[in-house]
């Protein structure tokens, strides 16, 4: 049933060796595995020596080839935690599902996770439609579910930590920035046809008329998977917009852009920016495609801090040296460190305790720099900039402050 | 053999005894509610499945699209449930509470004309067998009268399913897109998220399932069944004694639509959401291989088929994340190849074996009758 992911003989015989000498020293203050029925009042899937997680990501249909990475990053949290001896001296063990790219199917095996598996936590769910999906079980079965995609926002839940950023975090500062530097004012909105896009756009438009008095002059959205391009480029072309403002969703991606540079909308004629475009999708659409255009994210790669520098090196070592790291997939990295701290800072792993402890936790050790839990269970973060170059790389121009984060935006609803 | 209660035949009922006695004691014994609950689900795409082997396995209209049934069914039983979870004191978050919480995303300010009736349960009931009816009855008259039938009916049944599902994902202020209708709760106030209540459902749509077994048995034991059969093998010929072919099929269509439909509700209160992703191509081309591997022309055939392909993948998806998907494949393949009649198909031929070791054996005791027993030919 559950894929245990730590095979590796050694980590597993090195946890064990440490649990077994911080028993054998056994000081209080050392006894790093307190008595299961004290941190587990729930009845959680927890043994003396072992506590499992489940995670649920699409690992096969459409949105494996988008979830892969978060898998790998959570797979690589994990690892790490355990061979730093665990969580409340028990070593983590992962039950992993598929979701297939099915919504129905996430449900199904979100209830098989809380109920049949009793697991103390989930690390998983990719789009906003799986988490719509899952959200109900969560909250009725009182699971925990570590999320990390970028989103639209307009939801908080008690049972959900929200790991990527929600929109208003990814727009704001974005728009200001290409405003200030480019001189902005007219803007064409684009995006894929469902309800990230379309909240993003909303809030776009709203601080693009209302803060920057510039001009929206044209609003489109295309089914996801579209490919034919052609009409609205033609269309942007007449309007002339000072920047083009994508939130064109996976595949569609590798069309939207080629027929883009294909039209001579190229970053020195059109200024485009996007915040759906990372560096696994760079991987599909090619770096040259993308060149010196700007995409707004909370992490790139090629972020010089040396957190980051020892994610990439570790991530790189366990899935290739050719591996990318998007976005979502260094937030999906998050999740299983916050829950860790969470779960210290409770002395349980009774969901109500960690949700509970959470607020205002930082972590000093993310990638992407600092981050720090917010009480409406999305994270204080940062915006950056990154400008595409031939490699697939960005190099980032711009890092805006810590921002809260605020899922239920006042003015921009 | 004498007929049991005029339509059944002896056989016939000891096999939907066997199935209303797995469904109803051992599966609920064996099981935990989670396992159930599935087996629940399963079960409603077993309407799907029966309402194939009518229009299908016996009226040879091959349908590609009973996933648009199956999700109109569906989406009236979550429009009404939708309505019920929106109450202005839960959705005071909003813009504009009241509402479905997907059209004040999409700045709908006022609840859209065509869900003001779905306040009302009755109204949701009828909507639930009466659009889906009647959308079949529609494509059925347009289609069979002007004698399009075999490929090309299926291929239309394909594009009517992407049609709607295209309809579904853009019209997402009316209809939730692509996330579908999600957080459903409660029935006049009854909470369809508790245990007693998924036991209940379960019960319930075991109960419709085999109501519907005896209503498909009625129909194929009647004259109209005959026909249906006859149709099936020469079309032309029934055509020729003077039948109207095209209205039979509309009839069988519209049922299967029905059946469908009923599926999709009952999908909607035990799993607690609706998605366009029940109503396009690939579940529909699933629906019609839980019944191939059943056997289409077996109703009980496709109820075990709907069980046992979705169990497989149940079971496969959760031992197997990587590769499940290619042991389904397999699975498929398999079955087509080796028993293209399903697994009913399988069994027919070892009852016919079984049957005549047996008499077989029971010659030596007695003497052969004179006349051989009739039997019906079910392939």
């Amino acid at each position: 049933m559950s894929s245990n992911f730590n095979k590796d003989r050694r980590t597993l015989s090195a946890g064990l060796i440490a649990f077994a000498v911080a028993a054998a020293i056994g000081t209080p203050s050392f006894a790093a595995a307190p008595a299961t029925k004290t941190i587990n009042t729930t009845g959680l899937k927890i043994t003396d020596t072992e506590v499992y997680v489940g995670q649920l990501h699409s690992a096969t249909g459409t949105m494996a080839i988008s979830e892969t990475g978060s898998i790998q990053a959570e797979q690589l949290a994990i690892e790490q935690i355990n061979k730093a001896g665990g969580i409340l001296g028990r070593q983590i063990r992962i039950i992993q599902e598929d979701g297939a790219s099915d919504w129905p199917t996430f449900a199904e095996k979100a209830r098989k996770l809380l109920v049949n598996d009793k697991v103390a936590a989930v690390f998983g769910c990719w789009t906003s439609a799986s988490r719509k999906a899952v959200l109900p079980v969560f909250e009725k079965e009182n699971g925990l579910l570590y999320y990390p995609t970028f989103y639209e926002g307009l939801e908080q839940s008690k049972n959900v930590f929200y790991t990527g950023q929600e929109a208003t975090q990814q727009i704001i500062a974005g728009l200001d920035w290409i405003a200030k530097t480019k001189g902005a004012k007219s803007f064409y909105l684009v995006g894929s046809d469902y309800i990230w896009p379309r909240t993003s756009n909303k809030i776009a438009r709203k601080h693009i008329e209302n803060v920057l008095k510039g001009k929206v002059v044209g609003e489109e959205y295309y089914p996801l998977g579209h490919t034919q391009f052609g009409s609205l480029i033609n269309k942007i072309k007449l309007k002339k917009p000072d920047v083009i403002y994508s939130i064109v969703v996976g595949g569609s991606n590798v069309a939207w852009w080629k027929q883009l540079k294909a039209a001579g909308l190229t970053a020195e004629k059109q200024t485009i920016l996007t915040i759906s475009v990372t560096e696994d999708e760079v991987l599909g659409i090619g770096g040259e495609n993308m060149v010196g255009h700007y995409s707004a994210m909370k992490y790139f790669q090629s972020l010089d801090n040396p957190n980051n520098k020892a994610f990439v090196a570790a991530f790189k070592a366990k899935y290739g040296k050719d591996a990318v790291i998007g976005d979502v997939t260094q937030a999906a990295y998050l999740g299983p460190w916050l829950w860790k701290m969470a779960v210290e800072k409770a002395g349980s792993f009774d969901v109500d305790k960690v949700v509970a402890a959470s607020p205002e936790l930082e972590f000093k050790a993310a990638p992407e720099g600092y981050v720090k839990i917010h009480p409406n269970h999305h994270l204080w973060s940062k915006l950056r900039i990154g400008q595409w170059d031939k490699s697939g790389q960005a190099k980032v121009l711009y890092e805006s402050g810590l921002i809260v984060p605020d899922p239920f935006p006042k003015g921009y609803q | 053999m004498k007929a049991v209660g005029g339509f059944l035949r002896k056989h016939d009922l000891a096999g939907i005894l066997v199935l209303a006695a797995i469904l109803l004691v051992v599966l609920p014994l064996m099981l935990d509610l989670f396992r159930l609950n599935l087996v629940g689900k399963y079960l409603t795409y077993a309407f799907v499945a029966v309402g194939l082997v009518l229009c299908w396995g016996y009226g040879g209209v091959l349908s590609l699209g009973q996933g648009v049934f199956f999700g109109l069914g569906g989406y009236c039983m979550a429009m009404f449930l939708k309505l019920e979870a929106s109450d202005p004191a839960s959705t005071k978050i909003q813009s504009t509470p009241g509402i479905p919480d997907f059209m004040d995303w999409n700045q709908l300010t006022a609840l859209p004309w065509f869900w003001q009736p779905f306040h009302s349960f009755t109204f949701t009931l009828l909507a639930m067998l009466l659009i889906p009816g009647l959308l079949a009855f529609v494509i059925g008259i347009a289609m069979f009268k002007r004698r399009v039938g075999g490929v090309y009916f299926a291929i239309i049944t394909q594009v009517i399913a992407a049609i709607l599902t295209i309809l579904i994902i853009g019209q997402q202020g009316y209809t939730g897109g692509v996330n579908g209708m999600t957080d459903l709760k409660t029935l006049h106030g009854w909470d369809i998220r508790s245990d007693s209540a998924r036991y209940l459902l379960y019960f319930l749509c075991c109960a419709l399932l085999i109501g519907g077994v005896f209503l498909a048995r009625y129909v194929l034991g009647s004259k109209l069944g005959k026909l249906l059969l006859a149709m099936r093998d020469k079309e032309e010929r029934v055509r020729f004694s003077g039948y109207d072919v095209a209205e039979f099929k509309v009839f069988v269509f519209t049922l299967a639509a029905m059946f469908s439909a009923v599926g999709g509700a009952l999908f909607t209160l035990q799993v607690g959401f609706m998605s366009p992703s029940f109503v396009g191509i690939v579940p529909s081309i699933e629906m019609v291989i839980f019944t191939a591997v059943g056997g289409r022309a077996s109703i009980l055939g496709a109820i075990y088929g709907s069980l046992l392909v979705n169990w497989a993948k149940t079971f496969f998806s959760e031992s197997f994340p990587q590769l499940w998907l290619l042991f389904m494949g397999g699975l498929f393949i398999a079955v087509v190849m080796f028993f293209p009649n399903g697994l009913a198909g399988v069994l027919e031929q070892h009852r016919v074996r079984i049957g005549e070791w047996w008499r077989k054996c029971a010659g030596r005791l007695r003497p052969t009758p004179a006349v051989p027993l009739q039997r019906e030919n079910h392939s």
